[in-house]
């Protein structure tokens, strides 16, 4: 008994590079799934959208959202999706589900909030579960933005939590915005104290709040400017009618990526990802098989610059094995 | 000494007001109905809409498919609201109206509409449900976020106070509460909470002298169960914390507006589709939960009919339900005596229990900021109730006779007949409907129509102002229910209800335990966890029996997409074709079954959503079935199946064997074997 209407994972991939967006959820069926022959297909459709197989850096602007739970997060993307669309892009989301997965079974309602045209082709919306640690992502969610990203224009990986493990979303992100409401104190507290690393993008949101919305913006920017971050945008923006800010929001997010070393920025995070899903994987036992991580860093600096990350993972393993 | 009182009444109470919920098809039909009724005795009218005019569409909006003129009359502008009251003398008549989102409007239409039969405003009598949160917890027929919709409801009780003075404004909703599962305690809480809520928005919108009169006006609506000796302390504890509320904390001096107020229709939640004719002597004792004691008798009552649970009732079953409440009132004793509760320590000690418990509830509530940012929580604590009263049911500790006790049964003539024992409105209505809406666009006064609406988008951004007397104006100059609404989502935003459906999954019974084990082990074998998309098509907004199918697969184990109401049959498609589901699972109480289930299995076709099997649930009559299954359905569920455990394990069943290619669907018979709708958590036509 498996998936029905499996394709191969290699014609899945073929598809998804020449931009046939239909192929998107048998892909992402594939890439979820356990099985080893599933696991083997999903191989097969990692290489054939990886950076050596495309020639490049996949074209997608792959954006992580994260901000918690109650800001706006899904008001706000319903109005960025109409604004990517408007500028002819399309656009691809993973919405994170924070659920715990001790029970089994988990409930899937976030994309119920995310008001899209359900005939627009060009829009694509995944459910998928949350990975072990708080604020991290399932190594599916991983994969999923890289097969997506040689296809859509936008990825988009929307996860809830603030500043604490999120170094998966920078990781896998071009770029990372964190949404936040007037009021938020708590984020502003963790920005301040180094909890959390300075987002490449802050969003305010319900900017129609008046004075609370100005303090609030006032603040953040004086927390920047004491953290030497002042040069970092901060959008204000309402997704209540009339929206407001919204396509500033969008050029801020695209300035950031035009002005990103794509290849060095993919190239440092798969190589991280590579060792993060080693460790979690293989633990510290593995690692001091390849002797430490120091050692591993500097011998993952040596290899080819377009394996992607599963690639470069299964290349760690291999070593332990070599190693006596 | 003191004299012991007198046991009887110097006079005997007048009656309540007797109606019955009514109107579907159009307002030809609809104002047919009402007069027939109101020859049979009946004292008020009871005003039942369809889903489009109650959630703002006209008739040819994609969303109205299927549902015009089924679960009540299609009311798209002036001329529809002229019909349907046409040779009934507003003057006399006490109306109410089961609207809510589009409340305003409708009540526009009938000022307009009395305002043509020569009847002034001021002379006008009868109520607009006009309860938002409810909405949002239960009913589902909302169009706009909390916010402005809390400054509609302030401004029609604004503007009723001062211009309609015997009109009540609202009639705020305890009933859909429990039909949503509640318990009597979070029945009151959650009831007290709205009214404060409605009242602290009212207050900065009118003279403070005005207040007195605001709160004397405002009404409620309740819901009366089968443990009709519990219900009826459930009504005198809601009785003593409305007093106190308007002593307490608006100041209100005169007891005689500090009175609650109330109209009931009594439980829907309880009837049966199996033995349906017992339903008869459910209604008939919950109708006692809300007359016996004078001290807290309802003002108004409307009935159920017996065959609810299985479709819409004909004017035979209602007359039925209206001839019992004549009963009561005319032949029995029951209006000539004082309070008969009184004195009776037993229902003292159970009024105090249920204050007590009311009281913290309704901290809780206050904590949280009041009922408006309450609503996830209420909606949660709603939703989990439930699940423990079905889990109740299921498990035989709860008697529901005829259903899960005492089963064996001889055939039911009532169900005889060549309509199955209900009303089938005719599909040719929504056609008709459709282009009669178009005739009239046609023929009215293009600018006058575009004035009111810049008029109306204007007022509806300043919330200064009262949005009544433009709304009053659009309907006079011929917009429809669904311009109406348009201008005011344009203005106000659209917004989505929490589905009240947590996370975090429930304790597992050992038959769930079982379940998981097998969801595990079929998960296991597909590669990944098994996924259901539960999907709400349409505009009914009964989403009980799909929160709990949701809540219960994931309580075994699957991955469950459930996206809330109102959902057009391509947005279903478009999820589970991206979200990579293994069967989907639908519901629909409306009775628009017919018309959207195809559409939806039409859509899922062409988003080349081939091979997923789909299940269906809800008030769906045999012959509908039969039809449904041969369409591809897999499954059909209704009422009398209503052991989840036993839905949870046909579509498990349904994943590990799929049907046969060849593209036949199953007899359905494994459905029907182990059953497990829940869709008798709710009827079609709850008011």
């Amino acid at each position: 008994m498996t998936e029905r209407t499996r394709a191969s994972g290699r014609d899945l991939g073929t598809r998804l590079r020449e931009g046939d967006l239909a192929a998107a959820p048998a892909a992402l069926n594939l890439l979820e799934s356990r099985t080893p022959d599933a696991r083997e297909q999903a191989e097969a459709l990692l290489a054939e959208v990886s950076p050596a197989a495309l020639g490049h850096e996949p074209p997608a602007h792959v954006i992580g959202l994260t901000g918690p739970p109650g800001v706006g997060k899904s008001s706000l993307l319903s109005r960025l999706i109409r604004e990517w669309r408007d500028r002819g892009r399309s656009v691809a989301v993973l919405a994170v589900d924070p659920s715990s997965r001790r029970s089994g079974g988990s409930l899937l309602g976030d994309r119920a909030r995310i008001e899209i045209d359900p005939r627009d082709r060009q829009v694509f919306i995944r459910s998928t579960a949350a990975g072990e640690r708080l604020g991290g992502l399932a190594p599916a969610t991983r994969t999923a933005a890289q097969a997506l990203a040689a296809a859509f224009d936008v990825v988009v990986i929307e996860t809830v939590g603030v500043g604490q493990s999120e170094t998966d979303i920078v990781d896998t992100a071009d770029t990372v915005a964190v949404v936040l409401q007037p009021a938020s104190g708590d984020v502003l507290q963790f920005l301040k104290a180094g909890i959390m690393e300075v987002p490449d993008v802050l969003v305010l949101t319900k900017s129609d709040l008046g004075s609370a919305a100005k303090r609030a913006l006032a603040d953040l920017h004086a927390a920047l400017a004491a953290l030497g971050a002042g040069a970092t945008p901060v959008c204000a923006v309402s997704s209540v009618p009339p929206p407001t800010g919204i396509p500033a929001l969008a050029d801020a997010l695209e300035a950031h990526h035009a002005g990103l070393d794509l290849s060095g920025h993919r190239l440092r995070a798969r190589r991280r990802q590579a060792l993060d899903e080693f460790v979690a994987e293989h633990g510290e036992r593995g690692l001091r098989a390849l002797g430490g991580r120091l050692e591993a860093q500097r011998w993952l600096e040596r290899q080819d610059e377009t394996l992607d990350a599963s690639s470069l993972e299964r290349s760690l393993e291999a070593r332990t094995q070599e190693s006596p | 000494m003191s004299q012991t009182p007198s046991p009887h009444l110097p006079e005997p109470d007048r009656p309540w007001m007797m109606r019955t919920y009514a109107g579907h098809s159009d307002a030809k039909r609809s104002n047919q109905l009402y007069r027939r009724n109101l020859e049979k005795g009946q004292t008020g009218l009871s005003i039942a809409f369809d889903l489009p005019t109650q959630t703002g569409y006209d008739p040819d909006h994609e969303l109205a498919r299927g549902e015009v003129g089924k679960v009540g009359v299609s009311i798209a502008h002036e001329g529809d609201m002229a019909t349907l009251l046409d040779s009934i003398p507003l003057d006399q008549m006490n109306t109410s109206m089961t609207i809510n989102a589009t409340a305003a409007w409708l009540l526009a239409l009938y000022i307009v509409a009395a305002d043509a039969q020569g009847v002034q405003q001021e002379k006008l009598q009868g109520t607009t449900q006009n309860d938002i949160l409810k909405e949002y917890l239960s009913r589902g027929t909302y169009a706009f976020p909390p916010g402005p919709s809390m400054r509609l409801i302030a401004d029609t009780i604004a503007y009723t106070v001062q211009h309609i003075p015997k009109w009540n404004p609202i009639n705020i909703c305890s009933y859909h509460l429990q039909e949503a599962g509640a318990t009597p305690v979070q029945e009151i809480a959650f009831t007290m909470g709205n009214a404060i809520a409605v009242l602290d928005a009212v207050k900065p919108r009118v003279p403070q002298e005005l207040m007195g009169s605001v709160f004397g006006r405002i009404s409620f609506f309740v819901n009366a169960g089968v443990r009709f000796v519990e219900e009826h302390a459930k009504l005198r504890a809601m009785a003593v914390l409305w007093d106190e509320l308007g002593r307490d904390r608006y100041g209100v001096e005169d007891e005689r507006h500090r009175r609650l107020r109330y109209g009931v229709q009594v439980n829907s939640l309880g009837l049966t589709e199996a033995q349906p004719e017992n339903n008869v002597y459910r209604i008939a004792l919950e109708a006692l939960a809300v007359t016996l004691g004078r001290g807290a008798r309802a003002r108004a009552i409307q009935l159920p009919a017996w065959n609810e649970a299985l479709g819409l009732p004909r004017p035979w079953d209602q007359q039925w339900s209206l001839r019992l409440q004549q009963i009561l009132a005319y032949e029995t004793d029951l209006l000539e005596y004082p309070d008969i509760f009184e004195g009776s320590k037993v229902m003292e000690g159970l009024v105090s229990e249920l204050l007590a418990g009311a009281r913290t509830e309704m901290q809780r509530v206050a904590q949280l900021g009041g009922a408006v940012d309450a609503v996830d929580y209420m909606k949660a604590a709603l939703v989990e109730s439930q699940r423990k009263r079905w889990q109740r049911i299921e498990s035989g500790e709860q008697v529901v006779v005829g259903m899960n006790r005492f089963i064996s049964t001889e055939a039911s003539p009532l169900r005889a007949g060549a309509d199955g024992g209900i009303l089938v409105v005719d599909p040719e209505v929504e056609a008709e409907q459709r282009a009669a809406v178009e005739r009239w666009r046609a023929d009215r006064d293009p600018s006058a129509v575009d004035g009111a609406l810049q008029e109306l988008a204007r007022i509806a951004r300043d919330d200064t102002e009262n949005v009544m007397p433009a709304t009053i104006a659009a309907a006079r100059a011929g917009v429809t229910t669904g311009e109406w609404a348009h201008t005011l989502r344009e203005a106000f935003g659209e917004y989505r209800a929490p589905t009240g459906v947590t996370e975090a999954a429930a304790p597992a019974s050992e038959e769930v335990s079982e379940l998981r084990t097998e969801v595990e082990r079929v998960s296991e074998a597909l590669g990944r966890r098994l996924k259901l998309l539960v999907g709400k098509p349409g505009l009914d907004g009964h989403s009980n029996g799909a929160e709990q199918i949701a809540v219960r697969a994931r309580d075994a184990g699957m991955d469950v997409v459930y996206e809330g109401i109102r959902l057009t049959p391509w947005q279903i498609a478009t999820s589970a074709a991206q979200e990579g589901v293994h069967v989907v699972g639908l519901s629909i109480l409306s009775g628009s079954h017919r018309e959207l289930i195809p559409a939806v299995l039409d859509a899922l076709r062409e988003a080349g959503v081939e091979d997923v099997p789909v299940v269906v649930g809800g008030i769906i009559p045999d012959a509908d079935a039969d039809a449904l299954r041969e369409a591809g359905i897999a499954a059909v569920y209704t009422p009398k199946d209503w052991n989840l455990n036993g839905m949870m394990r046909d579509i498990i069943e349904l994943v590990a064997e799929p049907p046969d290619a060849s593209g036949t669907a199953r007899s359905g018979e494994a459905g029907r074997r182990a059953g497990g709708g829940p869709e008798g958590l709710e009827t079609a036509v709850g008011a």
